[in-house]
Formats: structure tokens, sequence, C-alpha cells
């Protein structure tokens, strides 16, 4: 802390309260006693989160995210853990454009995404079905779990295999006690990036839900275009809090900033 | 599973394996993944781009045939000329701030020590992974008519101002959602920095800013162009923030296109804007990308 000057540490401050301003504000007005969006000056109450759990629609919403959620992180990682495998260790044709394309949601904008989608599933006949959404939703978050178990694999000592090889291990043995359990990290942190992608996606889901199978951004997103109470503030207020979980986890097992910078 | 580990590459230690026959394991490891990115990546782009060239009957809302419309629309009708350049426009000055915030952040970041500068980093980077519709009606609020910014505004003799609904607005969110992607490559390449290089040219007698702008500077342009560039990618595409915090005017080019598909129903001039929309990301990337190489290609050369 010692080598920044006071003007740098001013500086440092003002961006922390403009990162945190709008969150902090979101979870102050959520204890609101009020019936309008106002800081809670007269005392707290947990009204609007009663209001939250008593609303049908966002009660839906909520369950339909974590479905979505779990469902598409835990068959992306079922898909990525073998493709994974495939591209770090073989060379074989059109290995490099596997690789592309199955990173390619990230540099495809979701607007797009969405767009396409819809006219996939309008062409198929599949508009609204939950099964479509789950499989749109593990495209997206596919890439996330990628690079996580593409590092994991790469960083890997081979001869820790071999030696369970000529041990007299059968390769599903090796699979099962020397592979999984060390890219365990890489998997562990894979499933929950891409939990907290999918569950916090808006863009490409809101061309591609039906009235039934909203996802609570979706619905926060109708809701707040047409009227805002103090229940916005207690669904955001939730949602920050279920993150905030997330992210402490993810912290754990794998290290928040290696999966947020990157290790180079 | 077991069928298709890793025996046809009988890799020995310290020698890359070199696989004459064709390999099937990979292929069967990869094919679930391939044919899922197929389905819902490929085909919906390829139909999309079909779907941009049909023609639109606005009176019985079908749509075919072959036409350039929709594209020819997009360079010369106003309306979308203004929503691109106001796109552009919001997304250059996002751009621009996130520069002048998140450089110097990023600085004073990698001269902490920890535990601060783990917290700190945590406290920047993590708003990163809240719904990008929390933030945004964190912000709706923070600057709303009854918020503490117009609270403040008041107080201080200036009066209240009509804050949400303006390009401003949308600006101020951008930035706000997109600074931990200006930061983190940054911090990356001051990681790369050694320290000493920056006390060398103190010790020399160089004043801290020109220690700054001949030694810092240069090592962390590579870091900044790419930030800049995935900054200005990503505000160009922002949904939400010009959704919920532009309101019914200010329109972006992803709102038009969300326009045209869910409220107007014109499809194909959607697709056409998307078209153009995914076409400007990708030259962003590839040119994002090839500068990276290129820098490493310079690092190791």
């Amino acid at each position: 802390m010692t080598r920044n000057g006071p003007v740098a540490l001013f500086f440092h401050a003002l961006v922390v309260i403009f990162m945190l301003a709008p969150l902090v504000i979101v979870c102050l007005v959520a204890f609101t006693p009020e019936n309008t969006l106002s800081l809670p000056t007269r005392g707290f109450s947990l009204r609007w989160f009663q209001a939250v759990f008593h609303h049908p629609d966002f009660v839906q919403s909520f369950w339909n995210s974590l479905w979505l959620a779990v469902l598409s992180a835990t068959l992306a990682v079922a898909l990525a853990v073998p493709a994974s495998l495939a591209i770090t260790r073989w060379e074989f044709p059109g290995r490099g454009f596997l690789n592309a394309l199955f990173l390619s949601p990230l540099i495809i904008p979701h607007l797009v995404l969405g767009v396409a989608m819809l006219r996939l599933f309008a062409v198929v006949g599949a508009a609204g079905s939950f099964g479509w959404l789950v499989a749109a939703h593990m495209v997206i978050v596919t890439p996330y779990v990628m690079r996580l178990l593409i590092a994991a694999i790469s960083g890997f000592d081979r001869s820790v295999e071999q030696a369970a090889f000529s041990l007299g291990a059968s390769e599903a043995t090796v699979f099962r006690r020397v592979t999984l359990p060390m890219i365990l990290p890489g998997v562990t942190g894979g499933w929950l990036i891409a939990f907290i992608n999918s569950f916090d996606e808006l863009t490409m889901s809101i061309f591609i839900t039906s009235p039934s199978t909203v996802t609570l951004p979706v619905r926060m997103y109708m809701y707040a275009t047409e009227s805002i109470d103090p229940m916005m503030a207690a669904v955001s207020a939730l949602i920050i809090g279920i993150t905030a979980v997330a992210v402490l986890l993810l912290d754990r097992v794998y290290g928040l900033d290696r999966i947020l910078v990157g290790q180079h | 599973m077991s069928a298709s580990l890793p025996d046809t590459a009988p890799a020995s230690p310290g020698e890359e394996t070199p696989v004459r026959r064709f390999p099937t394991a990979p292929l069967f490891l990869s094919g679930p993944a391939a044919l899922l990115f197929a389905a819902l990546v490929l085909t919906p782009l390829f139909l999309t781009a079909l779907l941009s060239f049909n023609q639109f009957d606005y009176a019985t809302g079908r749509t075919g045939g072959f036409t350039l419309e929709h594209y020819l629309a997009v360079v010369t009708d106003e309306y979308y000329l203004e929503i691109f350049l106001r796109t552009f426009r919001i997304s250059a000055l996002a751009t621009a701030i996130c520069v002048v915030i998140g450089v110097p952040e990023a600085y004073i970041l990698s001269r902490m020590t920890n535990p601060w500068r783990s917290i700190f980093l945590l406290v920047i980077l993590a708003p990163l992974l809240v719904s990008v519709v929390v933030r945004a009606f964190g912000w709706s609020m923070l600057l709303g008519p009854e918020g503490p910014v117009n609270g403040a505004l008041i107080a201080l003799g200036i009066g209240r101002m009509k804050l949400l609904y303006s390009e401003g607005t949308v600006v101020v969110a951008l930035v706000h959602v997109m600074l931990p992607f200006m930061v983190i490559p940054v911090w990356t390449s001051l990681q790369k920095l050694d320290p000493a290089v920056e006390q060398a040219a103190l010790s020399f007698g160089a004043s801290r800013a020109t220690a700054i702008v001949r030694v810092v500077a240069p090592q962390i342009l590579p870091g900044i162009l790419s930030g800049s560039l995935i900054v200005f990618g990503l505000s160009a595409s922002a949904f939400a923030i010009p959704g919920l915090l532009g309101g019914r005017r200010l329109k972006m080019v992803a709102t038009v296109v969300y326009d045209q598909y869910l409220s107007d129903l014109n499809w194909p001039m959607g697709a056409a804007v998307a078209v153009i929309l995914l076409a400007a990301n990708l030259i962003i990337m590839l040119t994002y990308h090839r500068m990276v190489e290129g820098h490493y290609r310079r690092r190791l050369g």
C-alpha cells in the first residue's frame, strides 16, 4: 500500500465507490419499508422480499433459471471434458477449426446468437422448448469450461498416467482414478463459471424463452421496462447474494483471479 | 468412454507423439460437442445470413425471395444511419473513459501489496459476474429523480437534473460494465513488467512522469489496445444497458434488432442488422487476435 501516493489512493477510492455504488444501493433499497424506490430511512423491512416469494412469476422464473443453469453447466462439462482431452492430446485434421468453433461464442455477440437460435427454433418447430433452451445455454457456457479444462490438461504431468498404465491399470481406471482427480479443479471451476454465466444470461435468452420458460434475468428485464417498484430491488439483492455465494465457492475451488485474469 | 481413451497415442515421456494412421479417438471424444456446435452455432448463423436476404411483406408478414434492400436500408435510411452513428459514438466514448479510468487503476492495483491487492482486484472484477440487469437497475436508481446523485446535486444548489434516458447515463453504465475488461489486460501486461526496470529509470534520475511515459507505457500499450478493442466490441453490441437506461427514443444497434424481431416482426431487416453487427465484431476480434499474436512473435523474436 505504501508505494501509492495520496492522489493515487484518492483516485482508487473513487473507482471503488463507482464500481460498488450500484450494487450497494440495490441492496439497501431492497430493505425499504416504503412503497416507492427509496433508501430505508425509517428502519428496515423484509416486506419486498416477501412480495418476491409470493409473486408466482418471479418464483417460476427463479426455478427455470436454476434448472437451466444446473443442466446446461453439467451437460456442458460432460461434453467439454472429452472434447478438451481430444484438442490438447491429439494432433488431428480439423483440430484448429474445432478449437476455434468451441471458443467462438465468446466473440459472437449474444444478441446475434439469440436471433440466430430464434430462427433455427422457428425452422425446426422448437420455439419455446425448454430442452432447446438448455442446448442454447450449453453453447454459450462451453467456451468458459473449455478454457479452464484446456489449461488444466495442458499443465498435467502425463508420466503419472504412464505409471498407472505400467502398473496394470485399465484405461477406465486411469481416467477415473488419475486423470479426473488431477483435472478436478478445472472441472469444478468450469462448472461454477458456467452456472454463473447461464444464470445471468439475458441477451440471448430474451429471444428464445416462451412464457413458461422465462428465466429470471428476462423476467426482470420485462418487469423493469414496465413498472419499477422496490420488488425489483429485492430480486436484484437476492441475485447479488446468489452470485456472491457462487463467487466465493469459485474462489475456494479455483481462485477467482486465475479465472478472471487468466494465467499468463 | 473407456474405448476412446488415449491408448491410440501411447506417449512415451519426453517425446511428442507422431500418429501415423488417422486417429479415431479424438473424433469420438470431440464428436458430441462438435455436433452441438454445428447444430446450434453454424446452422443458425447460416440460416440468419440467408434470412437477411429475404424480402419481407408487411401486409402478410411473409418472407421469401431475394433482395439486398435491408442492407441498402442500413446505409441509406437516416433512421439506421443515426442508430449506427450513435452506437459508434457511445461505444467510442465508453472505451475512451475506460482507458482513462482503467489504466491508472490497474497501475495503482499493481503497486499495492497483498492482501489489499487481492481484495481490491476482487472488488473491481467481481461485479463482472453480477447480472447486467441488476447493474443497470442499480444505475437507474442512483441517477433517478429521487436518487442520491440528484440528492447531491440539490444539496450543492445545482438543482434536480433529468439524468435518466440520456446518452450520458448509457455511457456511465457501460463504463461500469466494461471497466473490468480494460483492467484485466492492462493488469496482465503490468504483471509481466519487471518493477526493477522502472526503479532503474528512477535511479538514473528520470522523473516519476518520465519513468511512466518512457518505461511503463510502452510495455502496457498492447494491453491497453486489446482492452480497448474488447470494450468497444462489447459496448457496440450491448443490449440491456441501452434497453433499460436509454428509454424508448435512445436506440442502439442491439435494441433496434430486438424491436425488429419482437415488435415489428420484420425478421429479415433484424437479421441484416445482426449480420452487420457480427461482421463488425469479428473484424475487431480478429484484429485483436492478430495484434496479440504479432506482439508475442516480436517478444519471442
